[in-house]
């Protein structure tokens, strides 16, 4: 079925503005862009053309099953979105959660991975281990972590019981607790793609050196700061950017886990925009979330490149 | 130096330290297996056990009974397979280009899988929405499909493009040396190499497309249609502590098939992610 629809759609864009850059390019090589093409189409239709489709529905009115036409509302929508206060609170708990997972779980992933590097005997099992949170669908993941903290039926209650630290807190309805709560569980499922990276580039990291400054007598961490840190760093740079953006745009997880409740303590701008266009059909003014949230991100990973760049030099 | 003394102090805080690890890593799922298999009165004793004291598999049975799981099942099953498919078929091609030529276009492909990572999928699933409405696809599993596939390129272009050029071009240069068309190197010499991480990278789409939530929530409206998590989620809400044997249940066979394809490519999934990393 896909691949009907796929292949009709590149007859009829075959001899379209894609092809006249190859030929003032490479004018023998025809046979590059057919190799291309098959995914090049869906890419430009079901990718790049909705992000641009979705910056323009942020200057319209548009609204789901409305039957008046769609208008230009110019900036409206941002300029409401400026004062509106229950996005800019998502907005913020967005950013606490998004660096709330990522920088604990790029720690416990950088121990994790310094551990396994030293040829401990149950590293198979910490291999075998680490799959889990990684393959788990989102939604079991969130479905698992209530079954955790159920307030009667859950095991961290009955645990914190036992050791006699009081117990019967209901975490994620607890308005304190939630966001916590949910970080935790971010940290949980983020970790093993994050120790994967670190290990390969710990793995990178040359032997010799190591060797010769331990003969030299330095310590441990001066080790790693010397030694390992600067080795590891293009890939740790790298990885928490990757994470930082994944958890900002997390869903499936909060969305299972609290639904954004208890009174929004959890509402992240994702669930925010959701509810804002598939609840309430606010489409357009969804999308100039969506906008802002890129507008963000973007600067962020600029920042964030730049400070790369500089650490290079 | 450390005398022998203090190194065992350190290896033992090393191996306590991954004991923790361990612990975190695993315990919540033993928590999951172990609801799934308890009875309905012991859930709702005040003091849970680790291990069922009276082991039953009735909650398997009540949560076929209570959600279409198999249909939904099926639903997953088709549009992850029809996703993957696609998506190695379509993105082989392209891989291959981008790593064996290097220019705008390989450029443009690097640049467009970074970028496409920092989309917020909500300022793309509502022109999706729109335009799936139009071309009446809505609530459909095809529609799923080709959002799938076009949510699983970035990555399977970037793991192929990694085995690509894994690959010596010596190869390829030698078989046209001795006189073999371009299409029939392709074929013959590039393909059947190549072949191991097309399935990775297949399986690896599979897993994405099984496991994904977001879009099919959005997607997909009669339960019919559906899909394992959003079926899933249909058994949340106003929980009583007897209905959670058979979501603990439903939950832990949805991560099974996930479980397995993983561990079957882990290696591979991570050895094609550096390549892709190292060498770009």
């Amino acid at each position: 079925m896909t691949l009907l629809t796929t292949a009709r759609r590149s007859g009829e864009n075959a001899g379209g503005p894609a092809h006249r850059p190859a030929h003032r390019h490479r004018p023998t090589d025809h046979g590059a862009w057919f190799l291309v093409l098959p995914a090049l189409i869906p890419i430009l239709l079901l990718s790049v053309g909705p992000l641009l489709y979705g910056v323009v529905l942020a200057f319209t009115d548009a609204q789901s099953g409305r039957t008046r036409a769609t208008q230009w509302v110019g900036t409206l929508n941002f300029r409401d979105l400026l004062h509106d206060t229950l996005f800019w609170e998502s907005f913020r708990i967005g950013l606490v959660w998004a660096v709330g997972v990522t920088v604990p779980q790029f720690l416990l992933a950088l121990g994790l991975a310094l551990l396994l590097d030293q040829g401990l005997r149950l590293r198979w099992l910490a291999r075998a281990l680490a799959i889990i949170p990684w393959a788990m669908p989102e939604v079991v993941v969130g479905i698992m972590w209530r079954l955790v903290y159920h307030p009667d039926a859950g095991i961290l209650n009955e645990t914190l019981r036992d050791l006699g630290l009081g117990g019967g807190r209901d975490w994620l309805s607890g308005l304190a607790t939630a966001l916590p709560a949910v970080v935790l569980v971010g940290v949980w499922a983020g970790m093993p793609q994050t120790t994967v990276a670190l290990l390969a580039g710990l793995q990178n990291t040359p032997r010799e050196l190591h060797e010769a400054a331990a003969l030299d007598g330095a310590g441990a961490w001066r080790r790693f700061r010397t030694v390992t840190w600067p080795a590891l760093r293009p890939v740790a740079l790298a990885i928490t950017a990757l994470n930082f953006i994944w958890n900002i745009n997390a869903f499936a997880l909060v969305y299972v886990l609290t639904g954004g409740g208890p009174g929004g303590r959890t509402r992240l701008p994702m669930l925010f925009a959701y509810e804002e266009a598939f609840r309430y059909g606010q489409f357009g003014y969804a999308a100039a979330m969506g906008c802002v949230l890129v507008a963000v991100i973007s600067v962020l990973l600029a920042v964030h490149l730049a400070s790369r760049l500089r650490g290079d030099e | 130096m450390s005398g022998p003394r203090t190194r065992g102090a350190v290896r033992a805080g090393q191996y306590l330290a991954l004991l923790a690890y361990l612990a975190f890593l695993a315990l919540p799922f033993l928590w999951l297996i172990s609801t799934a298999f308890k009875p309905a009165p012991e859930l709702g004793s005040l003091h849970p056990t680790w291990i069922p004291e009276d082991p039953t598999v009735a909650n398997f049975r009540q949560a076929f009974a209570e959600q279409p799981l198999l249909r939904a099942a099926a639903n997953s099953l088709a549009a992850a397979l029809a996703a993957a498919v696609t998506a190695v078929v379509v993105a082989t091609p392209m891989a291959y280009v981008t790593a064996r030529r290097r220019g705008r276009l390989s450029a443009a492909t690097t640049g467009w899988v970074v970028v496409s990572q920092a989309f917020p999928f909500v300022l793309v699933i509502i022109p999706l929405f729109l335009v799936l409405k139009n071309l009446q696809l809505i609530n459909t599993l095809t529609g799923l499909v080709l959002v799938y596939v076009v949510w699983s390129l970035p990555f399977a272009l970037w793991m192929l493009t990694g085995y690509v050029r894994a690959l010596p071009a010596e190869l390829e240069e030698a078989a046209a040396v001795d006189g073999a068309g371009r299409l029939r190197t392709l074929l013959s010499v590039t393909a059947p190499l190549l072949a191991p991480g097309i399935v990775a990278t297949a399986l690896f789409a599979f897993i994405t497309a099984w496991n994904e939530f977001f879009f099919a929530l959005v997607l997909l409206k009669t339960p019919e249609k559906q899909t394992l998590p959003v079926v899933l989620t249909h058994f949340l809400g106003a929980e009583g502590v007897a209905d959670l044997g058979p979501l603990a249940a439903a939950a832990f066979l949805a991560t099974l098939p996930s479980l397995v394809v993983f561990a079957l490519i882990q290696r591979r999934i991570t050895g094609g992610m550096l390549s892709g990393a190292v060498k770009s």
